[in-house]
């Protein structure tokens, strides 16, 4: 056996680098679970590698054929759905630990001196990894992937001059079809995942030999002139061979990692696919998935003439930051315990993503497209009404006003709920507010009758709460006080 | 031993393997980039759009808006449904039609029409439009996308080809039609 082995090294050379990599000394107290979401990452890189390389035996890339492969796999094809599935979840655990190990290399100091490259490669990495994760959406050729598509384009003719040009050439043509899908094939299988192989290996040569970022230590500057001898010396007094010292943390998260994986995608299966790509078929919400449900938010919140800005330049802004970061801070303090705008700025983005995609979730800003037909006039809104407020009650629904707005908590949320909205408004700013619109509600001037108008306008009168008495002109009434007194003054 | 200043025989043809090389390169990438921007460089201006019946003048009652589809006439065999592609058709009165693009001028999501309130709306980012596609409220920053119509041999046409978006609008319609 041990001959066998030698006979091979002979010619391969490769014992002693491969001794040399593992036995290399890493400072003892980077022998943390702090430290092994890259790993956890890289072996999830290679679970994906395994399950796309399975997919890709069974999977069409054709517009026409696409979906169909996908219900092929899903209902036909051996534990074609597993294979899905760990696909599908291994995506959304990359991109989570991804996530997670930049956050603590950022709040480490890690990506100081001398290791500002290895986090240029890495924020390269993020994008990739985003990257694979919108074009591995688009494979799952269904209806969200082709109104996403329709989104990306939309986004991309945003930019000037090149904009419509930019278009043709990511959907290789006019329109989405069956290019558009072959395109995105691929760079799903062989371009992104081409230069993401060539990526990590950098990335990884680069971690082993500058070394692992030790324990940032409060007070323990980074300077330029003497951080390497310092790192040496660390090593060399207090550090232990990678292999098994530190090694045996990063083998069982990665495994709890693998087995986290294969649990979700047994339990939750595959991601759809959702309805046939058939663009006649208009009764559709297209949403995008879990990791890009904040950004579906913050187009909806983007004002009209912050969107062009906002697209083109907030990308460029947020990357051209990231891949400067260590020139801007390359020196000096590692420790998360004295950078607090560091740790803040990671708990803003943290809270405002979290916020975007929480709201993304429910889609407060969308009018609830069956709310109309689907939910009734809470009862108590209709008790003791006369009949031309019953009336109004009727044209509210017809009139589509609950997709917007909501009774009882059911209805639409993009307007203000309106239970109590005779409260806030009088019968004058009803009338005015139903026929001009403003405040991002449409104007229904031509489409309500004077009749419908004053119908509805008395139902909205009656919605306030018990006790509390409707919004009314005070100035109205003076004018009819004073109005009366003089017609009866100059009556005889 | 050459000295510094002259060029070694090795050297010459080192630098010339080099030239060679360049130039094979750079004639070979001509036609890769040519056909990587194939969809972009298709001939003259317009080149996707056609007129495209949606049916006859009949099918569309005046004062109504109704969905209609047609074929994108740059289909290929392989596009499945894609190639599908439907509209929303406003027949003002006579021979006088707007047709919509389904895609939002938002960020392209098919909106609905709702009758009885004689709006568009758009179910991803909350866009309205009114009956004649001018934008009522929501993100969007301007009107539904308009083909080009005309009534021909008693058929509503439009002309069409082109995935209509908020910075490419202009050249949907081409010149002629405001697309407002």
């Amino acid at each position: 056996m041990a001959e066998v082995g030698q006979w091979f090294d002979r010619r391969l050379q490769l014992a002693a680098p491969i001794r040399e990599i593992s036995e290399h000394p890493v400072p003892r107290n980077t022998a943390s679970w702090w430290y092994v979401f890259g790993s956890a990452a890289l072996v999830v890189f290679l679970l994906q590698l395994v399950t796309g390389i399975l997919l890709a035996m069974i999977y069409v890339p054709s517009a026409g054929e696409a979906w169909s492969s996908l219900q092929t796999l899903n209902h036909d094809v051996t534990l074609g759905w597993f294979i899905r599935a760990l696909h599908g979840w291994g995506s959304n655990f990359m991109i989570a630990i991804v996530l997670i190990h930049m956050v603590q290399v950022f709040l480490f100091g890690a990506y100081k001196f001398p290791r500002e490259l290895t986090w240029i490669i890495g924020v390269f990495l993020l994008l990739m990894t985003l990257g694979m994760a919108f074009s591995g959406q688009v494979l799952r050729f269904d209806q969200d992937a082709y109104w996403g598509l329709g989104i990306g384009a939309s986004i991309a003719s945003h930019v000037p001059i090149i904009g419509p040009a930019a278009v043709k050439l990511m959907l290789g043509g006019p329109i989405i079809a069956g290019a558009t899908l072959s395109h995105f094939f691929a760079l799903h299988v062989f371009v992104i995942p081409g230069m993401l192989i060539g990526f990590v290996c950098l990335h990884v040569l680069m971690v082993l030999k500058l070394g692992i970022n030790e324990w940032p230590m409060p007070g323990r500057l980074v300077k330029r002139a003497t951080y390497t001898s310092e790192y040496h010396e660390l090593t060399k007094k207090d550090g232990a061979p990678f292999v098994p010292y530190a090694i045996w943390k990063d083998m069982f998260f990665a495994a709890f990692v693998l087995v986290a994986v294969a649990a979700c995608a047994v339990y939750f299966g595959p991601f759809g696919p959702t309805g046939r790509p058939d663009p006649t078929i208009i009764q559709t919400a297209p949403k995008p998935d879990y990791f890009f449900l904040w950004l579906y938010g913050l187009l909806s919140y983007l004002p009209p003439s912050m969107e062009t800005p906002a697209l083109l330049i907030g990308p460029v802004v947020v990357i051209a930051f990231l891949v400067l970061l260590p020139f801007l801070s390359g020196e000096g303090e590692k420790s998360w315990r004295r950078r607090p705008i560091a740790v803040l700025t990671v708990l803003l983005i943290a809270v405002i993503l979290g916020t975007l995609t929480h709201l993304a979730g429910y889609t407060p800003w969308s009018p609830r497209m069956n709310a109309w037909s689907g939910d009734p006039v809470p009862a108590q809104f209709l008790r003791s009404s006369t009949a031309l407020e019953r009336q109004g009650a009727l044209v509210f629904q017809v009139k589509q006003c609950r997709n917007c707005h909501s009774l009882g908590d059911k209805g639409g949320l993009r307007g203000p709920s309106l239970d109590s909205v005779a409260v806030r408004l009088t019968e004058d700013q009803l009338i005015r507010q139903v026929i001009q619109g403003g405040g991002n509600m449409p104007a229904y001037g031509k489409n309500l009758s004077p009749a419908e108008t004053t119908a509805l306008v008395a139902f909205l009168e009656t919605l306030h709460p018990a006790g509390q008495a409707p919004a009314r002109d005070a100035s109205r009434d003076t004018v009819l006080r004073e109005d009366q007194e003089g017609r009866s003054s100059t009556r005889p | 031993m050459p000295n510094e200043n002259t060029l070694s025989r090795r050297g010459l043809f080192m630098k010339l393997g080099i030239l060679f090389n360049g130039l094979v390169a750079a004639a070979l990438g001509v036609p890769v980039l040519g056909f990587l921007l194939s969809s972009v460089t298709r001939g003259r201006a317009n080149a996707y759009l056609s007129w495209v019946p949606l049916g006859p003048v009949s099918e569309f009652p005046e004062g109504e808006t109704r969905l209609a589809t047609f074929r994108n006439p740059n289909g290929m065999p392989t596009d499945g449904k894609t190639v599908d592609t439907a509209c929303w058709v406003r027949r003002v009165e006579g021979d006088q039609f707007q047709v919509f693009a389904v895609n939002c001028a938002h960020l392209g999501c098919p909106v609905r029409w709702f009758p009885q309130s004689g709006l568009f709306m758009c179910p991803c980012h909350g866009g309205a439009y009114y009956r004649d596609g001018s934008r009522a409220s929501g993100p969007p920053e301007r009107g539904l996308f308009e083909y080009a119509t005309k009534v021909q041999d008693g058929l509503v046409t439009i002309q069409a080809g082109e995935l209509p978006t908020p910075g490419a609008s202009a050249a949907l319609v081409g010149k002629k039609s405001p697309c407002a």
